[in-house]
């Protein structure tokens, strides 16, 4: 390639004041970039209310994608379905003969718990669905885990609340703008739980690790986490109601492991929002001088 | 480039809509943030970087020396990095390219293409370690990540050599 001519300024002051000016804006730009580094990294949800109503717009966008991609998606589906109903309906039918022994079981250990709940006087809280919608999208560029949900303040969605999915735990909105929230998902290297072993209730933290796994780290000395342990999360801090799965570790461990979570992000298609389980008191009135 | 198709008398388009262009592209660039997935790895190639050096490399007086701040903070509002680091890193790299254009006058695609590897790579590593914690285990993802966007650099030059030539021959000098 040539070298630019047009670079040359000559005698023109017009130009030679234009192109150190050039200079100069390129600089300051710089200079504002890590300044409001600066701000974002001590203050991260300092520019929430810009980058969500920016969501705000791109998330029905994205969301109008979801759909068509689901619709046609759903033709080869279809097709399947038409020819394996035969053996899909066998299948069922034995599954549905295991699971009702099953059932009866489980109803009676409810039935038993319920009572034994009341006799103890437990206060139970079942925390409440604010909104179900669907995840549209996500930071695939950057090493944060976020991922964008297709409903806002205007359907009651704060920052805050905790986002579950239909198997398990997805993470919590960070950040809520008129009709887009950004979720902070479980693997995001921010993102920490704290979880209970299904086993023995053996408290422990689920820290993401940024690939799609989360470290179970446990609270306790001198434990062993072994491959296959469940963990769901424990209700501890007052975010997330307890009980709802979070991650399988993968493989032995001391007392920090490599977990799979429940969910599949990539798969994901519906989140339900919850408000906080316990949420924060309200503060203590100033003390009267 | 076939030139048969080339008339040298095609006024092109009109200079404020031609001024646009660069920016519309790098900033739609941008938004391929918003595909509809839900990604597990970070592997997604930063198209709006990819356009934005294309354009610096092949079209060098398409966008003004300063306008990868403004491009970097729209990129930095869909991307997921915390606020600033693109519009730091790309005004960086923008300098930069601007110090190898007085020193490396006749370049060919080769060198542009080396350029932009090691544009690519700054900014990407930089990025890793402005938004995560150093110990996050996203370093194979990245190198990955920093493979595929500087293989994607190419079709990326192909794609703005294509639109500088629909935008006419109306530029304007630096």
């Amino acid at each position: 390639m040539a070298p630019a001519r047009d670079r040359r300024t000559g005698f023109s002051r017009r130009r030679q004041y234009g192109a150190f000016l050039a200079y100069v804006l390129a600089v300051a730009g710089a200079v504002v970039g890590a300044v409001l580094l600066v701000a974002s990294t001590f203050n991260p949800p300092a520019f929430a209310a810009l980058r969500m109503t920016l969501g705000s717009v791109t998330a029905p966008i994205s969301g109008t994608f979801v759909a068509i991609g689901d619709a046609v998606s759903s033709v080869p589906d279809a097709i399947g379905h038409y020819f394996f109903v035969h053996s899909e309906n066998d299948r069922l039918r034995a599954e549905l003969e295991q699971s009702r022994k099953i059932l009866l079981t489980a109803r009676t250990i409810a039935h038993d718990n319920r009572r034994l709940r009341r006799l103890l006087a437990v206060r139970d809280r079942t925390p409440d669905t604010v909104v179900t919608a669907r995840l549209v999208s996500s930071t695939g560029a950057s090493g944060r885990r976020f991922a964008l949900l297709n409903a806002g303040r205007w359907q009651g969605v704060e920052p805050g609340m905790a986002v579950r999915g239909p198997e398990g735990l997805i993470g919590r909105v960070t950040e809520s703008g008129p009709a887009a929230a950004r979720v902070l998902l479980l693997t995001d290297p921010e993102s920490i739980v704290p979880v209970r072993r299904t086993r023995d209730g053996m408290p422990a933290i689920a820290v993401g690790r940024g690939d799609g796994t989360l470290d179970v780290r446990s609270v306790a000395t001198n434990v062993r986490l072994g491959k296959g342990d469940l963990f769901v999360t424990s209700g501890t801090g007052g975010l997330y109601a307890p009980n709802i799965p979070v991650a399988r570790v993968r493989t032995d461990g001391g007392d920090v492991a490599v977990a799979r979570p429940f969910i599949h992000p990539d798969t994901l298609d519906f989140a339900i929002v919850q408000r906080a389980f316990m949420p924060m008191p309200p503060s203590a009135p100033a003390p009267r001088p | 480039m076939t030139l048969d198709t080339y008339n040298p008398f095609d006024p092109g388009l009109p200079p404020a809509r031609a001024r646009a262009l660069p920016w519309l592209t790098v900033m739609a660039a941008s938004l391929t943030a918003i595909v509809p997935v839900v990604a597990i790895v970070p592997l997604q190639p930063p198209m709006g970087l990819l356009m934005l050096l294309a354009w610096r490399l092949v079209a060098r007086f398409a966008l003004r020396l300063w306008a990868a701040a403004p491009l970097g903070l729209f990129d930095d509002l869909v991307s997921g990095q915390p606020l600033g680091s693109a519009v730091l890193l790309w005004s960086l790299t923008s300098l930069a390219i601007d110090l190898f254009e007085h020193r490396l006058v006749f370049r060919d695609f080769w060198q542009d293409w080396l350029i932009a590897s090691g544009a690519i790579a700054f900014c990407l590593i930089a990025g890793r370690f402005l938004a995560v914690p150093v110990g996050a285990q996203v370093d194979a993802p990245l190198v990955i990540q920093i493979a595929i966007t500087i293989l994607l650099f190419p079709m990326a030059t192909r794609l703005v050599a294509w639109i500088d030539r629909k935008r006419g021959r109306n530029e304007v000098g630096a």
